[in-house]
């Protein structure tokens, strides 16, 4: 469904994607693992259009969109919640979950029930610095929810989350599953991608391995906690 | 007659501008409508009293609240200057009593205003325990030539409650020198707000300042502006914290959304108590990147993002 192929991006003189390839299959939740400073939401960025590769291709069902605009590839049915969602100050919740198509009320309140949230209290908040990190990632989750989106690419929905908001961010995940949407699951994580079909490991720019979760984790803990790349400088923000 | 047909026109530039004519027509719902410098109507209803005086160029208004009147409805006040020049210089002054509540909204209309002057100086008095609420909103046409000169002096008392909004995003702002000072006493709640959409040339000058002067006192002097094109824009927020745990804050952001535009915030925080504490914040700069973003992968175009965000700040 979207496929990522040799790509490549030097930033500074540093190669920060070297030669990288992906596969997302339609409706699956695939889990992207790897320490910090691997290249993950740099990988997110090229995904999604807010940076683009110096070289290699993404298609997309069958079309090339390497070049094409972030709204472009929303139009497409591919979105992006960010590891850090940004604040509205004028929005409240019903309006940001109906940015992208026109729900009615019990719409709005299913999804905003999928994240663990109740409608009564949160739908007529603002989406502004009010809430808390917990509560900006399950709304965030739930405006991609109300999306339907073909693809949708989770940011580390499980970093800085508290045990309880944790359960309903996983749900809420699960959810997007069961309607259809194939999720890129980025975490650093083992536990982050229980929920995954399949695995990739992420390390220094490149996929270096993908598979079932539970052969994935332990690969990632016999290899990834050791590995020489730690404490690279993160790519974020490429 | 003359009347009847300048308070129907009144009502149908109100209603175009989007507000809501029915509530000027409501006998339950008090208002005042002021054309130029005539008085087009007058509802009062009970626990308020409003007197008028017709000058060469404007009104004097003597607005009373009375002691322990909680005023249920919103009261609509209506000025405008329809025709393209004119000078309307409205004076006001407002007492509140001991323990009163009210809600006032304004509504000014200058919908077709090439040379149009709008003068408003009030002297407001909130007395103790008594909460006022007053929103003013403006709408201009697009020439820009309107010159909007609002200057207000409250006096809150203990207790006493004053939020106010000013909101000028329809139409072109022209020329707005806004001026507000509130001085609270103890306990008080003292609030300033003000947004404004500049555009084209507009030319915007927004004075808020509190002063804390009892104990326990609370103030905030926020303001959203959105400035495209060349518009001009400087923002003073002001707060002086004078005695026992007052606490106030100067809250400014500035969207520039425009290469001819020029931005200023200069706020002024001002302590003299020890136990006082005053804090600011001050933003100027574009359009946050990652908001547009955000938008972006919801499928929104670059334009529609914008909007959302203005629209937003603004709201």
């Amino acid at each position: 469904m979207l496929e990522v192929k040799s790509l490549k991006l030097t930033l500074n003189g540093k190669s920060v994607m070297d030669n990288l390839n992906l596969e997302i299959r339609r409706g699956e939740i695939h889990g992207l693992l790897g320490v910090n400073g691997t290249g993950k939401t740099t990988l997110a960025n090229l995904i999604m259009g807010i940076s683009y590769p110096d070289e290699g291709s993404i298609t997309f069902e069958g079309q090339d969109i390497t070049q094409c605009t972030i709204s472009q590839r929303a139009k497409m049915g591919i979105t992006l919640a960010w590891q850090e969602p940004v604040r509205f100050e004028g929005l409240s919740i019903r309006e940001y979950l109906k940015l992208s198509r026109n729900l009615d009320s019990n719409e709005s309140e299913s999804y905003l029930w999928m994240v663990g949230l109740s409608p009564a209290e949160y739908l007529n908040r603002a989406a502004d610095a009010y809430l808390s990190g917990g509560e900006r990632k399950r709304v965030e989750l739930a405006s991609v929810l109300a999306m339907k989106p073909k693809v949708a690419i989770l940011d580390e929905p499980d970093s800085g989350i508290d045990i309880i908001s944790l359960p309903h961010i996983m749900n809420g995940i699960t959810e997007m599953g069961k309607q259809g949407s194939a999720v890129l699951l980025i975490t650093h994580s083992e536990t982050g991608v229980e929920i995954a079909n399949r695995v990739s490991e992420m390390c220094a720019g490149k996929i270096i391995n993908t598979g079932a979760p539970e052969e994935m984790c332990q690969w990632f803990k016999n290899n990834c906690r050791t590995c020489d790349h730690i404490g690279e400088p993160a790519y974020e923000g490429a | 007659m003359i009347v009847v047909k300048e308070y129907e026109t009144m009502l149908e530039a109100y209603g175009k501008a989007g507000g809501n004519s029915d509530a000027l027509k409501n006998k339950e719902i008090g208002n005042l409508v002021i054309h130029k410098n005539r008085v087009l109507s007058t509802n009062e209803v009970k626990g308020i009293n409003v007197e008028t005086e017709e000058t060469e160029t404007g009104v004097n208004i003597y607005f009373l609240v009375e002691e322990g009147a909680k005023i249920k409805y919103p009261v609509h006040l209506c000025f405008g200057v329809l025709p393209q020049e004119g000078l309307q210089e409205i004076t006001i002054k407002i007492n509140a009593q001991a323990n009163s509540e009210i809600n006032v909204i304004a509504h000014c209309i200058f919908p077709n205003a090439i040379n149009v002057i709008h003068k408003m100086d009030a002297a407001i008095k909130i007395g103790n325990n008594a909460k006022f609420c007053y929103q003013e909103t403006h709408y201009h046409g697009e020439s820009g030539g309107v010159k909007v000169l609002p200057k207000a002096k409250i006096w809150v008392g203990k207790k006493g409650v004053w939020q106010s909004t000013f909101t000028l995003i329809e139409g072109c702002v022209g020329v707005l020198d806004y001026d507000f000072e509130i001085f609270g006493d103890e306990k008080s709640i003292n609030e300033l707000l003000v947004k404004v959409f500049g555009k084209k040339e507009d030319d915007i000058k927004i004075v808020e300042k509190i002063h804390l002067d009892g104990r326990e006192a609370r103030g905030l002097a926020k303001s959203r502006l959105v400035l495209n094109d060349n518009a001009k824009a400087v923002v003073m927020g002001e707060t002086y914290g004078n005695a026992p745990f007052a606490r106030g804050h100067v809250d400014c952001l500035e969207i520039v959304n425009g290469k001819g535009v020029i931005a200023k915030a200069i706020p002024l925080v001002y302590v003299k108590n020890e136990q006082a504490k005053v804090t600011h914040e001050a933003a100027i700069g574009s359009i946050d990147k990652k908001q547009m973003q955000t938008l972006m992968a919801r499928g929104l175009s670059e334009e529609e993002a914008v909007d959302v965000i203005v629209r937003g700040i603004l709201k």
